[in-house]
């Protein structure tokens, strides 16, 4: 059996500069935030952000940016953080805004093996642009490609050797689905605990997606 | 004119009368957020936040606010008994399935057709839809909360929207500290209008055509 749990360490010399990352979170809540310090600790740069949001300037993925290490970030919102709008201004961050139901929905597209969406979300603005078009009984819809990654950095709760999770309340949001969409799904979780001791209804994530396990501060 | 502070409360206390007992409703930032303190007696309603979150209660009290348990402004919030945790693709197909019974939304410009302009003014403020496209698309009505006229006295409720749309979908009801207006396929129609204004001042500060519902009344404040 493969081992999963990996050391800090570990985890970064993993990453490679220009790599493609999905990250958890939703304004820092939910955000491995350990992952990103450790990265930081590197030189290493270069990489495209797929996430809800670049939180706050000093605070995890907005870490990253203030560092200067993304070159495009994917995201539904930068509005709390002023610096990602600097640099999307100065031209040195290329920023893409995607609706955030509509950046779900193509990671959860991504993983779970389909080529994309069609949503009514953006019709008629300038989301819609260059993007193909369907009816389906008599309602226009966007076609949407699905979005997958090198890497997922995620954070979760509990996991069990075998890299089960469970999440700690809105820390969830982009955590689940974003752990099937990546070629590397990397988990730091707060707690670990042996092989049985997570009830099989509590677990939200299975380990058939999770390949690596960091633990974190309270482990 | 009316002064800022008392518009708000105007505002969302007009609003807090559109919901039926047991709606589920998704409450954006700013003035909308005010309208969960303004519910009639009797009126229970379910807050649905964007991030992952149904029942939720108010900012807790200074020393429990738990770092796991936010609102889609990042801001501790609480659970009611009865209340549900799920990931972003679960929340936005509650909102984009059609299962929210309404959301209200600020807005930066509304036009006379209904159409909504609330997400960005290119060259000047570009914080990203969030889920605003989404909600707008999706909730079975979309409430419009606002102020008349915007800090520099400025029309909100345009003839033709010229900053970028965030749904093609109509609003279905604007309400600002002056006025309540419909939106029917013909356009805006004034139901409601503030006992401190009158007709003729109201259209003084809209820059769109309206129609006047001949049941037309003064706002219960």
């Amino acid at each position: 059996m493969k081992k999963k749990l990996i050391t800090l360490h570990e985890f970064s010399e993993r990453i490679p500069s220009g790599a493609t990352l999905l990250i958890g979170g939703f304004l820092g809540d939910g955000t491995p935030d350990l992952l990103i310090d450790e990265i930081l600790k590197t030189d290493k740069g270069g990489f495209t952000v797929i996430a809800n949001d670049t939180a706050f300037p000093d605070q995890g993925i907005g870490k990253l940016i203030s560092q200067k290490r993304v070159k495009k970030a994917i995201v539904s919102h930068i509005g709390t953080n002023p610096e990602t709008q600097k640099q999307m201004i100065e031209g040195s961050l290329i920023v893409e805004l995607i609706p955030q139901g509509t950046l779900a929905e193509r990671i959860r597209a991504g993983g779970f093996g389909l080529g994309g969406i069609l949503t009514p979300t953006g019709i008629g603005t300038i989301v819609e642009n260059g993007k193909p078009k369907l009816h389906i009984d008599g309602k226009e819809y966007l076609v949407e490609s699905a979005i997958k990654a090198d890497f997922a950095l995620l954070k979760a709760k509990k996991a069990d050797f075998y890299g089960n999770l469970t999440f700690a309340y809105t820390a969830r949001n982009f955590n689940t689905f974003m752990a099937f969409a990546a070629n590397c799904t990397i988990a730091e979780i707060d707690e670990l605990v042996p092989i049985g001791g997570l009830n099989p209804e509590e677990v939200v994530v299975p380990h058939a997606v999770v390949d690596c396990l960091i633990r974190g501060n309270r482990s | 004119m009316i002064a800022e502070d008392k518009a708000k409360g105007y505002i969302a206390r007009r609003v807090a009368k559109e919901f039926k007992d047991g709606d589920v409703v998704n409450l954006g930032i700013g003035i909308p957020t005010l309208v969960a303190n303004c519910l009639p007696p009797g009126i229970q309603i379910f807050l649905h936040s964007e991030n992952g979150l149904l029942g939720m209660g108010p900012i807790p009290p200074e020393g429990y606010e738990h770092p796991n348990i936010r609102n889609a402004g990042s801001s501790s919030v609480s659970f009611l008994p009865g209340g549900a945790i799920f990931d972003s693709a679960v929340s936005f197909g509650l909102i984009r399935g059609g299962h929210l019974d309404a959301t209200v939304l600020g807005a930066l410009e509304v036009d006379e057709k209904g159409h909504l302009a609330n997400w960005m003014v290119p060259g000047k403020m570009i914080p990203g839809m969030g889920g605003a496209m989404d909600l707008v698309t999706g909730a079975k009505r979309v409430i419009v909360a606002m102020t008349h006229v915007n800090k520099n006295g400025s029309p909100k409720i345009v003839k033709t929207c010229l900053l970028p749309l965030t749904s093609i979908r109509k609003v279905d009801l604007i309400v600002t500290e002056y006025a309540v207006f419909r939106v029917e396929d013909t356009g805006l129609v004034l139901i409601e209008y503030s006992e401190e204004s009158s007709v003729e001042e109201i259209k003084g500060l809209t820059a769109a055509h309206f129609d006047i519902d001949p049941r037309l009344k003064t706002i219960e404040r």
